[in-house]
């Protein structure tokens, strides 16, 4: 049953035979004509068409005949436009793909929609606060360009221009409460995802429940939690510190959550491996897992900060309200960046509004920042290491051979002496003596 | 004719010719102390797993240094009777068993007995290969000694890493990317750097739960070679269900079946050559012989 192929059974060859493709195909000297898939340019005119049919008619209602109010205008040209995109694919296709354009144009809108309602909301914060925020770019001799966050409102009166005053006290405010909220969460946090992730049972599914439902927790509840628990019954002042426990009541199942579901991703078999070599569930999980897992409990971490940085009911109940620098978190009031975006565009004045929406768009710029760092970290898989940074490693591996080499010779001596005194200090030089035996 | 001159090129470029044996072992003795191929036995094992019995007063007597395969069909408990010998069936929250398990004549059920312990002396292999992907493959091998909290100097872990990587007969593929990520390298390289970062620990026993399951044909062989050079040194128990790698790799053959509704149990044990060429049961020929299965 076993070896090569009889002989025999190759030289008579049965009566079926195989087939060989690329023979056949040498002859065909010609690529084949290749087909082209997506939108072709039919598909393209056709959506730009509609588009100038679908304006043109609003404009001519709303402008012209005047019909319709202009803020009808919108919703009056979109439908237009969709009317006159399903006819126009009806004349030139059949049955489903008609169906198939006529959905598709629909939710590319609404994606549409919901990109443009966010670009609104950045546009027009950074057009309301652009009176503060055009000084960064005004090369002005003896001014600060980040005056505005460098400066506090202590002493600027509501009539104040612009170049003066700045909302330094609602940066260290923000700091300083989310960074006390960070050294709260973060043990907590990632502990919890541990024990709901890898311990699990009966007890770590309430868990899990209670935490689901604290993240449907409505932030004013929290800052009411806290304002009866510790401004009521301890500090009888509002204070910085109180509104970062607001602050952690509120991140903590965010980041239990997230870290949660990034621990569920640890391959099990990673889990066994680290017990079969007689790790304890301890050591496994604590050089292991969350080494494996690093880069997702990083973007659970900044997820909950992002969420954190913004929430301003709590604050508005705890952290009390000033406009002076206080570094103490303890003790007297201490404005967070939402909060003093707040106070700022209530106030009426279009100066302090001005500042409201420059604190607000602060406030999104460091979102923003957190978000790109949470994609960015969470990005890198374990274990996946770049070009440069495989060749950097490929270098330190020759150091670390040699290294090794060196240790094992080290110890080949040390082994030798210890076993025979007169045995050659060098076991290469018994080598060399082996050979020259060998020439002799 | 042309004639052949032999030219003198064995000479070794590197000025070290590697750790030698006695060094490595003088190393793995401080470790982890005297450390041997130990005897594995199983005493009436049986097994459950919540009201469901899986394997039914089941006893194999795996002796020092020797490979014991286990063959059966899927669902016969042979896993599981794998996963009792190192108390990994102790993982699964409904599981429990009764029997002894004695390694060296100490029962590693004993009250007394540290699950670690049973675990570090008894090494295991996986179906898909697992090195530590945060890990380089230095820190995969050595992984072990950090685990189980055993303190060793750098010199300790360098030899350890040389011939850890050596017995499992990887060294020469990654000696130049000892600092590189293990995930990097193939199924078949990866399941053997599972085997050095297990053998770095020093086990008396490894169990490998069918290591080649994954692996491509030449991939199966270099772990296969890598089993028989371990011979002698570490008993190794290792669940198959290719037949003839279990002709090819073991001394000692255990037949596991369960029939439907029943727990599962060894129908015929022995010597690898007498139960693939003259087997008892009727159930064991057709087994070996691709009857079924």
């Amino acid at each position: 049953m076993t070896g090569t192929l009889p002989l025999d059974t190759v030289a008579a060859a049965p009566a079926t035979t195989t087939h060989l493709p690329r023979l056949a195909l040498t002859e065909q000297t010609e690529e084949p004509q290749r087909v082209r898939v997506g939108a072709s340019l039919d598909d393209r005119l056709s959506i730009a068409g509609a588009t100038v049919g679908g304006i043109g008619m609003g404009i001519l209602l709303a402008g012209a005949l005047g019909v319709i109010g202009w803020g009808w205008m919108p919703i009056v040209s979109y439908a237009w436009f969709v009317g006159i995109y399903a006819s126009l694919t009806f004349l030139g296709h059949s049955g489903p793909a008609v169906v198939d354009r006529f959905w598709s144009v629909l939710l590319r809108s609404a994606a549409v929609v919901v990109v443009a309602s966010l670009g609104i909301v950045v546009v027009y914060t950074l057009l309301r606060g652009w009176p503060v925020l055009k000084d960064v770019f005004a090369f002005a001799p003896h001014k600060n360009p980040l005056h505005f966050w460098l400066t506090d409102m202590s002493g600027v009166g509501p009539l104040s221009g612009l170049d003066t005053g700045g909302i330094l006290y609602a940066v260290i405010g923000t700091l300083e409460q989310i960074g006390i909220a960070l050294v709260i969460t973060v043990p907590l946090g990632v502990t919890s995802a541990i024990f709901l992730a890898i311990v699990g049972g009966r007890y770590a599914r309430v868990v899990r429940t209670l935490v689901e439902a604290m993240t449907a927790l409505p932030s004013v509840v929290a800052g009411l939690f806290i304002y009866a628990v510790i401004i009521l019954s301890f500090t009888h002042q509002d204070n910085g510190f109180a509104a970062a426990l607001a602050i952690s009541v509120l991140m903590l199942p965010i980041m239990i959550r997230s870290a949660d579901v990034a621990l569920r991703l640890v391959p099990g078999n990673l889990r066994e491996a680290g017990l079969a070599l007689g790790a304890s569930q301890w050591s496994t999980v604590w050089r292991v897992i969350l080494p494996t897992m690093r880069s997702g409990l990083t973007t659970a971490i900044i997820l909950a900060t992002a969420h954190g940085i913004g929430e301003t009911a709590p604050v508005l109940l705890t952290s009390g309200v000033t406009s002076v620098t206080n570094f103490d978190p303890f003790h007297n009031a201490q404005t967070s960046l939402p909060l003093a975006a707040l106070e700022f565009i209530e106030s009426g004045r279009n100066t302090l509004i001005a500042r409201g929406y420059a604190t607000a768009a602060t406030l999104l710029a460091v979102v923003l920042i957190l978000f790109v760092l949470a994609r960015l970290i969470g990005g890198q898989e374990a274990g996946k290491v770049s070009a440069g940074r495989l060749r950097r490693l490929a270098r330190t591996s020759r150091a670390t051979l040699r290294r090794v080499r060196a240790s094992g010779h080290a110890r080949n001596l040390a082994a030798a002496a210890g076993r025979d005194p007169d045995a050659p200090l060098d076991p290469l030089s018994a080598f060399d003596q082996l050979i020259t035996e060998d020439d002799a | 004719m042309t004639t052949t001159t032999f030219d003198r090129t064995v000479a070794p470029s590197d000025p070290y010719p590697g750790v030698s044996r006695d060094a490595a072992a003088e190393v793995r003795s401080e470790l982890f102390g005297e450390s041997h191929a130990g005897e594995l036995v199983a005493d009436s094992i049986t097994a459950w797993f919540g009201e469901r019995k899986v394997l039914d007063r089941v006893s194999l007597d795996m002796k020092a240094g020797e490979v014991t395969a286990l063959i059966g069909p899927s669902g016969c408990g042979k896993s599981t009777f794998l996963r009792i010998l190192n108390r990994m069936h102790e993982m699964v929250p409904t599981a429990s068993l009764a029997g002894e398990v004695r390694l060296d004549g100490a029962d590693i059920y004993a009250p007394a007995e540290k699950i670690t312990a049973a675990r570090r002396n008894i090494g295991m292999i996986f179906q898909k290969p697992n090195p530590f992907p945060a890990m380089s493959i230095y820190d995969n091998v050595v992984a072990g000694l950090k685990l189980s909290g055993v303190r060793a100097n750098r010199e300790q872990k360098d030899v350890l890493v040389e011939d850890s990587l050596k017995k499992a007969a990887i060294w020469d593929e990654v000696k130049d990317r000892l600092d590189q990520p293990g995930g990097g390298l193939s199924g078949g390289q990866q399941q053997r750097l599972c085997i050095a970062r297990s053998l770095a620990v020093s086990p008396r026993v490894l169990l490998m739960d069918e290591p080649c399951s994954a692996l491509d044909p030449t991939s199966t062989r270099r772990v296969e070679e890598t089993i028989e050079s371990l011979r002698g040194q570490v008993t190794i128990v290792i669940v198959t269900h290719n037949m003839q790698q279990a002709h090819r790799v073991s001394d000692k053959t255990a037949f596991f079946l369960a029939s439907l509704g029943t727990p599962g149990v060894i129908i015929e044990h022995g010597d690898t050559q007498a139960m693939f060429d003259r087997p008892q049961d009727q159930r064991t020929y057709d087994y070996v012989n691709g009857v079924f299965g």
